[in-house]
């Protein structure tokens, strides 16, 4: 090898030209002054931390892992991995009680599926989330999500059959949102693939993705899932099936996370996991057609999740909801809505998240949009719960769209 | 009692003059520390940066080995702030003689140095950074000094003794009556002041300047300057030092120091014109850079920082004026009984490691002439900072939550960084990025420290000694030593002379990351400060 033909370094720490640009675009140093901010805790505390972890800052814990330093970076550093493989590697206290439980989607749907009526009502009651704040410091103010009776797993495998008779296929990483707390999404999918000749699989049994275990220092759990969903996607690219998922967060740690932050390798099955929106909108680039309702009049306001910005892929989604007509579409400006999945639900970080997504908020009230589109689940938790706009995946209006 | 008299006068500022200057005063003798430039620009800040266990020695020169674990042993104790006990590895690889490792570890055990050969395994999980293909380790009690910080808090407890010290100042000539040396002529670079300075004894401690002190002296001491060149990587690769295990040779040390890592050295001898302007060239850093990844193969692929070069002083024994039997001994001559010249002393050779030894050496021959009669405490006595032996230890005594600054600051200064000033959110934002400098510490190396320009204060705090090489905290330090030194004309053309500095470190590795940022450097201090 020639010497010095080209340097590297771990996730490219060493190519930062101290130009500050992360800072500049990073949502928590705008509300959070505790936090060092994306260079300090990324490239540069990475040389300390290589003399000694002594110099580890525990204030990296108010990153959001949003990624918006690495889309800013003009040199490459993979900032955001540095700071999440550092708390990986050096945060030594252990994941408290409620992280655990935040962290654990899973788990959580499958214990309260079976109960979902009453859990739904006792999480909405004031009294339990007065007593979820002061027990588990899960901030009081926060609405949960509701769980569904009904998982979207069951669902589909009920017309296994009938899906499997389209022409073409393809699987599906529905996650554990779509499968405990909104099946609906799942069968929009399902409902739009058909449209497109397609039929939709379940993978061979997936796992959650792993995402909140890893920003909840629970990466040991994460990584067991990593690999467990590298052998079920293998399952799915040998037999010649293309991945898709409804959710950005998911895709995202998937495809970037798995070999950035837990060195999970995923090579083979990198490139055959896409969101839904950008697959269809492939689909519809080389000819297929998707027929559309002729009074579908709706004013529709796009956020582009911070994981769908890194991935450079809201402009399919974007694209999609533009091609049905009587669309009055609007791009909302790109922003971190604050949520940044369990980040939101602490009682420590509540203030932070909701400064974080007030620019994005005020935005929404001022366009005044009939629906709010958005491919992230917890981003419309977030913009729901902080202004009161209907928050929908573009795959689920596409399929409200659609002419019956 | 004449202000301007003293009882010795040091000349030179590297590790032995400040050395000697805190052992005379610590015997209770009024010093005076005068050096052309600013502490540890010649030698003492331009090498490896190892704390020798003496290994490295311990076949060719025992005595030299035994010396250096004894320092070693010494300077864990005394300079704890200024030192990171890592231990070192000498390795084995496949075209390397294994049966030369009995020899050195023997050897080793001969002068006292504690060598244990350990298994290749055990030695690519201490240091996952080796060559893999190693044969055989020995891992010794090898460490990394930081020579700045040594230095500077030697020059501080001379100071902190009643101690005087002239930085930037040429002695241009000896005061002399008969056969007997009474003080010096000096001349200010930044004023052009001309002063005499009065002592009984006056030190030649110049390192390979010390040749033409004595010269002016009347006396002549063989010196021959051999250049050595070295790279700095921009980040620490290695947390041993990694030496090969075979007959001392060019580029064969890799030692972590601070946030980085550098690999020495060559040897070249030099005519003594070119001392003053050392340059590395680019066959220096093509051999550094090979013979480095054999030590870690991930050298061949990190990015390089800066290379420069600095002068040992050698010195040829008294009965070889050809200079072949040259040894890197501790040279300390009486010129009195030597060459019939009185209050005259040179202290030379040695190393930084043995600064300690050297010291001592010459204030005992001081204090002969003087007829003082107290004992050298400076093996037992720590240095200013040192008092704790670790920087957890000292940041967690001042700060109840340190932040990284504070523990960046805790482990430059040690207990000395009580007196940086904070509560005040200006004291405690920050000037150097890469390296956590804040303004507190900045202004308390004004201070307390002697600083007249930015690379005065890059020795004393580390400012501009990180990836952005001055980038983003030089015009940052430049406005507080405008505001300290009450002149913004001034400050600004050190500025220049401070990136100028910069970029000669930059130059001969002058490729990837290092250029672009180089020229991002000069887009923002040239196009968008007006510099």
């Amino acid at each position: 090898m020639k010497l010095q033909e080209y340097t590297q370094s771990r996730a490219n720490f060493e190519e930062c030209m101290k130009c500050t640009v992360c800072t500049a675009y990073c949502p928590v140093l705008q509300v959070n002054p505790l936090y060092p901010g994306p260079k300090q805790a990324g490239p540069d505390g990475e040389r300390l931390r290589l003399k000694d972890p002594y110099f580890f800052n525990y204030a990296l814990k108010y990153c959001l892992n949003c990624k918006r330093c690495e889309v800013a970076c003009p040199s490459g550093v993979h900032v955001a991995d540095l700071i999440q493989t550092a708390r990986i590697k050096y945060d030594k206290s252990n994941p408290k009680l409620r992280d655990r439980i935040l962290a654990s989607t899973d788990f959580m749907g499958k214990m309260v599926r079976p109960v979902a009526p009453i859990a739904n009502v006792a999480t909405g009651l004031g009294i339990t989330k007065t007593v979820l704040d002061a027990t588990l410091k899960i901030d009081h103010r926060r609405q949960f999500p509701a769980y569904s009776g009904r998982s979207f797993e069951g669902w589909l495998k009920r017309r296994a059959k009938e899906q499997a008779a389209f022409p073409e296929q393809v699987a599906y990483f529905h996650g554990c949102y779509v499968n405990y707390n909104y099946p609906q999404l799942g069968k929009d999918l399902v409902k739009v693939m058909n449209a497109l000749g397609i039929g939709v699989q379940l993978l061979d049994k997936e796992k959650c993705c792993g995402i909140a275990m890893i920003t909840n220092g629970m990466s040991k759990e994460a990584t067991k899932h990593a690999n467990h969903n590298v052998a079920v996607l293998q399952k799915a690219v040998d037999a010649g099936l293309k991945v898709v998922t409804t959710s950005s967060t998911c895709v995202f740690t998937i495809r970037d996370e798995y070999p950035g932050v837990l060195g999970v390798d995923n090579a083979a099955v990198h490139d055959a996991i896409f969101m839904a929106t950008r697959l269809i909108y492939e689909k519809l680039e080389k000819g297929a057609t998707l027929k559309f309702k002729a009074d579908y009049h709706k004013k529709i306001a796009y956020h582009t999740p911070c994981h769908m910005e890194k991935l450079g892929w809201g402009v399919f989604s974007e694209n999609l909801m533009r091609m049905i007509p009587g669309v009055e579409f609007t791009v909302l400006d790109s922003a971190c809505c604050g949520i940044a999945g369990t980040y939101g639900f602490k009682k420590e970080n509540y203030e932070a998240s909701q400064a974080i997504g007030a620019p994005l908020f005020a935005q929404i009230q001022s366009v005044n949009p009939d629906i709010v589109a958005c491919d992230c689940e917890t981003c419309k938790w977030q913009i729901e719960m902080s202004t009161g706009y209907k928050v929908m995946n573009p795959i689920s209006i596409l399929a409200e769209a659609l002419a019956d | 009692m004449n202000p301007d008299e003293f009882d010795v006068i040091i000349i030179g500022g590297g590790i032995t003059g400040a050395g000697t200057q805190r052992d005379c005063a610590m015997r209770g003798l009024r010093t005076l520390l005068i050096e052309k430039s600013d502490i540890a620009t010649g030698a003492t800040g331009r090498n490896h940066g190892l704390l020798h266990s003496g290994a490295r020695y311990a076949v060719n020169d025992p005595e030299s080995a035994r010396e250096c674990i004894e320092e070693n042993m010494i300077l864990r104790r005394i300079a704890a702030h200024c030192i990171d006990e890592t231990d070192g590895l000498f390795i084995t690889l496949p075209e390397d003689d294994l049966a030369y490792q009995q020899t050195f570890v023997q050897s080793c055990q001969a002068a006292g140095i504690n060598a244990e050969i350990i298994d290749p395994d055990l030695a690519r999980r201490l240091e996952p950074s080796v060559n893999p293909a190693l044969i055989g380790a020995v891992k010794v009690p090898d460490g990394s000094v930081d020579p700045f910080r040594l230095c500077a808090a030697n020059m501080l407890d001379a100071k902190l003794r009643g101690g005087q010290v002239r930085l930037h100042t040429d002695v241009t000539g000896f005061i002399r009556e008969g056969d007997t040396i009474k003080g010096v002529h000096t001349r200010s670079r930044a004023t052009g002041e001309e002063k005499d300075y009065y002592a009984s004894v006056v030190v030649n401690a110049g390192g390979i300047w010390g040749h033409n002190i004595a010269q002016m002296a009347g006396v002549q001491v063989g010196m021959f300057p051999a250049k050595g060149a070295l790279l700095i990587f921009a980040h620490r690769v290695n947390n041993m030092v990694i030496n090969r295990c075979r007959k001392p040779s060019n580029a064969d040390i890799l030692v972590p120091g601070d946030t980085v890592c550098i690999i020495g050295t060559t040897s070249t001898r030099i005519p003594f014109e070119e001392c003053d302007e050392v340059a590395v060239t680019p066959d220096e850093v093509n051999l550094l850079i090979s013979e480095g990844s054999l030590l870690a193969p991930s050298l061949s692929s990190t990015r390089i920082l800066r290379a420069y070069a600095g002068v040992r002083p050698l010195v040829s024994a008294d009965n070889d004026p050809s200079g072949r039997n040259i040894s890197r001994g501790i040279v300390c001559l009486d010129h009195e009984t030597r060459d019939g010249l009185k209050g005259f002393v040179t202290i030379t050779g040695g190393k930084l490691m043995t600064y300690r030894l050297m010291a001592e050496m010459a204030t005992d021959c001081v204090c002969r002439k003087l007829g003082v009669d107290k004992a050298c405490e400076t093996a037992t006595t720590p240095l200013p900072g040192s008092e704790e032996r670790s920087y957890e230890a000292v940041a967690q005594k001042i700060w109840e939550s340190p932040s990284t600054a504070q523990k960046a600051a805790a482990a430059r200064m040690g207990t000395r960084a009580s007196r940086i000033r904070t509560g005040d959110r200006r004291d405690e934002a920050l000037i150097c990025e890469c390296e956590e400098v804040s303004v507190g510490e900045i202004n308390a190396a004004i201070e307390r420290m002697e600083v007249s320009t930015l690379t005065d204060l890059r020795r004393r705090t580390r400012v501009g000694m990180g990836t952005c090489q001055g980038e983003f905290c030089a015009c940052r330090a430049a406005g507080l030593l405008a505001k300290a030194h009450g002149c913004i004309a001034r400050e600004r053309a050190d500025l220049n002379d401070f990136l100028q500095e910069r970029w000669k470190g930059n130059f001969p590795i002058g490729w990837g990351d290092t250029l672009r940022e180089a020229e991002y450097t000069q887009w923002v201090y040239k196009h968008v400060l007006g510099v």
